[in-house]
């Protein structure tokens, strides 16, 4: 593991739209284990909001507990970041998304933070469809407490120890999709072609978007018999590729050679997908469905953009909240006064 | 036989059955007394349950204005045959019993020393009516026509009270004003009305009352109306009882009050979360991202919410949280009053941590301590308790009107803007610049370069950076420990009363009284009954917690110190032995936790037997290692 940062930077760095260099999105060093597949989906949402050219200000970053949940800090470091309860992010991030439904909100979770303690909040934030992107990285194990099995753990994986789980895993991106989630993708850390413009896209998609990333554990989930590790996830992948063209560059763009899909997402960005892998369209929550039981059933991993409806509802619209945001409000706009409770007074006499 | 006198001055009860409508006829009762300017405090005493079950409605008349129970019953309405045997022991020799005699009273139950004064509503309502439905419902407003002949209420004012009641729909209007007469009539025509007991217009009402046109409303109306006028925007909840009215409340004057005039849209989200964590989850979020946010819920709540409230104790985020104190442990009670959470919620949470309570003791309280707790959480950037109860919260009070001061400014504490920062000399989130505990914090989104930091509950150094350095851990605790001293000089201070004077004195201890909340009106009933008898008892009621020097002093001018609360273990006296430096022993716990309010009676015979033995009851901590 390093332990110093270089702050050392290449004067003619490329900048984006907004004059930033990719150092602007640079986050503190990382304390997870050298190789872990968390680092490398970091680098992915450094990235992602460098080419969309984001603020990063505007960026507000939510984590639980765990592994993966410390990983805000090692991204956007001129984000404000909430490392917050086991298993709570979410009820965080619908707070915070109500009191400013201006910033771009990203949700960094884990297996056991989702999957086990935070299921319950999972799902209700999927059924608010709170306007945020919600990243999970998958090891199927528990790496701070050192190697439990997780609940997305497949079936006969052995772990560290030797043990067979005899448990089936629970398939984050199938209950997504099950939940009437908006955006669901699913990903591999080290696929940063594909997890880039994903990543990108669920920004830019204005509701729930959940991307579902299969990030090893090179220290507790790395070892022959564990289907998280990185050789068993390699082999068995089935890469969709994604490709993500922000509005203000669509009209430059060539179309990859082979797409066969594209969606416009709410903000004019599109999305080309080739979905010769699954032969179903985003917008089919059953096709997409069985294109993830098949391929499981193949003992493949199925990658890319499972489902998408971008012209989903989100929860601001459904509380059908005004558009200045709550945290912006001051006395005028919210104390009634004496005379309204004048008026009160005299209906409780 | 003996009967009870009183004018303005007297207990009477309803014995019904939950869910058939009576609770509108008896608040019309106590509405009734309320307009005619005479003091009123009812209170239900109801199950959980949805229908079936025996429910009951206590209605204090007290001319000097004491609006906690006094104890006993001058005049049991029974409706209900399920609980009759009880209802009829329980009224005071040389009381009234008003009763359905459709079918007649079981020679057993018959008591010598009280007046029966049957009354056959169920027939009456069969022979009047032709829906079942009206037949039972207007069953509940002949018994009030009766009482207003036999307690003499201003029929016109009942008549107006149905008006506002059912405006708009005539018919009902006049269905109900027929049952009023037709108990009215039978009464006068069958029973020597008025009774010895009765009503008074003016009469002989304590002036203080007389000269401020109160209202009558519940703590959790209040409460949610504090909210909005403290400028609250998101409430998350999960519905539990006796908290849900808050929210309710909230969502009903937002909708009319928090509307956006140009869209239409709402300056407000209420959110009912999956549970109480979610629900203190979602105020956390939202607070750290600038907004008011706040979530009401009662014990089991508080204990879902412990987690996130400790979270916010230590990565100090604000958060107000109002909960409405039922009997536990578990669901214990849940429809029953106590204040029983009074630990729980002080050291609410793992590791070290103590949080600022507030104690209201009236609705006026309850809207300006909701108020101030939004105040108070984003000045100590930390949670505030609103310690309210079922008694308080649920019942209707008569109090001096809601007051509000249109200079009033939200404060919201120390954040630092864009502009902030750019002239800040140095900033860190936790940085003591000001050397009162409380740091300077940023908003997510102020400033393209500065003021970003982790927000986390883990451990950290005062640039918020993560860290498990021993000196850090302990520098950032001493730190929110003189946050808590100085939250001290912001919270509400403790209220005092001048003593009342005794002319030969029984005693030459100096008594004194601890109470808070709704202990606080038949406290000081009970001190008054007291110093009647020759004993001075002096009084202090505290408001909040961390406790006000003066709370130290008082015990410490006193020999013997009643605290007097709503729970078994003396919680109230715990946390004062815990927090202050005073002999546990001078504090004798005056408890009742029954689940029905503390009585005035009550707490005069414990006191007096208190004085009797004059040592404290409870035995005092490591009294073992003595």
């Amino acid at each position: 593991m390093s332990y110093v940062k270089p702050k050392f930077r290449h004067p003619r760095l490329p900048t984006n739209n907004l004059g930033y260099t990719i150092a602007d999105y640079d986050g503190a060093i990382s304390t997870l284990c050298a190789g872990c597949g968390h680092d490398s989906i970091s680098a992915s949402i450094r990235n992602a909001c460098f080419l969309s050219s984001l603020p990063p200000h505007r960026i507000a970053k939510v984590s639980g507990i765990g592994c993966s949940s410390k990983m805000p800090t090692y991204f956007l470091s001129r984000s404000h970041g909430f490392n917050s309860v086991h298993g709570r992010m979410p009820s965080v991030a619908t707070g915070a998304s109500l009191a400013n439904r201006d910033l771009t909100y990203i949700g960094v979770s884990g297996d056991g933070d989702t999957a086990s303690i935070g299921m319950g909040q999972f799902i209700h934030l999927m059924r608010r469809n709170v306007n945020m992107t919600y990243i999970v990285a998958n090891n199927g194990c528990y790496g701070l407490t050192k190697g439990q099995d997780s609940a997305t753990a497949d079936l006969g994986s052995i772990s560290k120890y030797g043990d067979v789980n005899g448990f089936d895993g629970i398939d984050l991106a199938s209950l997504a999709i099950l939940q009437g989630a908006s955006f669901v993708a699913r990903s591999f850390s080290g696929d940063k072609e594909q997890l880039e413009p994903l990543i990108r896209a669920a920004m830019a998609h204005n509701g729930f978007a959940f991307i579902d990333v299969v990030s090893p554990c090179v220290t507790f989930n790395n070892h022959a018999g564990s289907t998280k590790s990185y050789s068993e996830t390699r082999e068995h992948l089935d890469v969709m590729p994604v490709d993500f063209v922000p509005m203000r560059e669509e009209i430059r763009t060539q179309y990859a050679e082979g797409t066969n899909q594209s969606v416009t997402l709410h903000d004019g960005s599109v999305i080309h997908l080739k979905k010769a892998m699954t032969g179903h369209e985003t917008d089919d929550r059953q096709g997409a469905l069985n294109a993830i039981k098949s391929n499981e059933d193949a003992s493949r991993i199925l990658t890319g953009l499972l489902f998408l409806d971008p012209n989903t509802q989100n929860l601001n619209t459904s509380l059908e909240l005004a558009t200045r945001p709550l945290n912006e409000l001051g006395k005028d706009e919210l104390c009634p006064g004496s005379k309204v409770l004048d008026s009160i007074n005299e209906g409780l006499r | 036989m003996k009967k009870i006198k009183g004018i303005n001055d007297f207990v009477v009860k309803f014995a019904n059955v939950n869910g058939t409508g009576s609770a509108s006829a008896n608040h019309l009762f106590a509405k009734a007394i309320f307009r005619m300017g005479i003091p009123v405090s009812p209170r239900n005493i109801f199950p959980s349950n949805i229908q079936g079950l025996p429910t009951w409605y206590e209605v204090r008349v007290s001319s000097k204005g004491y609006l906690g129970r006094r104890g006993g019953v001058d005049l049991m309405v029974c409706v209900n045959p399920q609980s009759m045997e009880k209802d009829i022991a329980s009224v005071e020799p040389g009381g009234y019993f008003v009763y359905d005699n459709t079918k007649p009273l079981a020679p057993h139950l018959r008591r010598d020393d009280i007046h029966f004064f049957g009354i056959p509503f169920t027939e009456m309502c069969m022979r009047e009516y032709s829906v079942p439905r009206l037949q039972q419902l207007l069953k509940n407003v002949v018994y009030v026509g009766a009482l207003a002949a036999l307690l003499d209420i201003d029929f016109g004012i009942l008549k107006g009270l149905l008006n506002d009641q059912f405006k708009g729909k005539e018919k009902l209007i006049a269905s109900n004003v027929h049952a009023l007469e037709m108990g009215y009539q039978y009464a006068t025509e069958n029973f020597q009305c008025p009774l010895p007991i009765h009503l008074e217009k003016g009469g002989n009402v304590a002036p203080h009352i007389l000269e401020t046109p109160h209202i009558l409303m519940n703590g959790n109306t209040a409460a949610a109306l504090g909210a909005i006028y403290g400028g609250a925007t998101v409430a998350a909840w999960y519905p539990i009882t006796p908290s849900t009215s808050v929210i309710d409340s909230f969502a009903k004057y937002a909708k009319r009050l928090r509307i956006d005039p140009g869209s239409g849209k709402k300056n407000y989200a209420v959110v009912q979360a999956e549970d109480e964590l979610a629900a203190m989850g979602m105020v956390v979020g939202a607070s750290w991202n600038g907004a008011r946010a706040f979530t009401a819920t009662s014990g089991p709540g508080v204990s879902l919410m412990s987690e996130f409230l400790g979270l916010a104790y230590f990565a100090e985020v604000p958060v107000v949280l109002i909960n409405v104190q039922r009997s536990g442990p578990s669901t214990g009670m849940p429809t029953r009053s106590q204040q029983s959470d009074i630990l729980a919620a002080a050291y609410a949470s793992h590791g070290d941590t103590k949080q600022v309570l507030l104690f209201p003791a009236t609705p006026r309280e309850c809207f300006d301590m909701t108020v101030d707790a939004f105040d108070l959480a984003e000045r100590l950037q930390t949670p505030v308790i609103m310690m309210s109860d079922l008694d308080l919260g649920m019942n209707d009070w008569m109090s001096p009107p809601l007051e509000w001061d249109d200079n009033y400014q939200m404060d919201r504490g120390k954040v630092l803007d864009a502009k902030g920062l750019d002239d800040a000399e140095k900033w860190g989130r936790y940085l003591d610049v000001d050397g009162d505990g409380i740091c300077y914090r940023t908003l997510p989104g102020a400033h393209p370069t500065k003021g970003a930091y982790f927000t986390r509950g883990s451990s950290k150094n005062e640039m918020a950076v993560y860290s498990e350095s021993g000196e850090d851990y302990v520098h950032n605790m001493d730190r929110l420990l003189r946050k808590f001293e100085t939250a001290k000089d912001y919270v509400p201070k403790p209220k005092t009363h001048p003593p009342i004077e005794v002319k030969k004195p029984k005693t030459k201890l100096k008594l004194g009284a601890l109470f808070f909340g709704t202990s606080a009106s038949p406290s000081y009933e009970a001190v008054e009954m007291l110093a009647d008898e020759g004993y001075p008892i002096n009084t202090m009621r505290i408001r909040a917690f961390p406790f006000h020097q003066s709370l130290d002093q008082f015990i410490h001018d006193h020999d013997m110190v009643f605290v007097i609360e709503q729970n078994r273990d003396g919680q109230m006296r715990r946390l004062i032995i815990n927090e202050c430096e005073i002999p546990p022993g001078k504090l004798t716990s005056i408890l009742n936790y029954s689940g029905t309010p503390i009585t005035a009676r009550d707490i005069a015979g414990q006191i007096r037997a208190g004085l009797k033995t004059k040592s404290a009851k409870i035995v005092p901590l490591h009294a073992e290692n003595a």
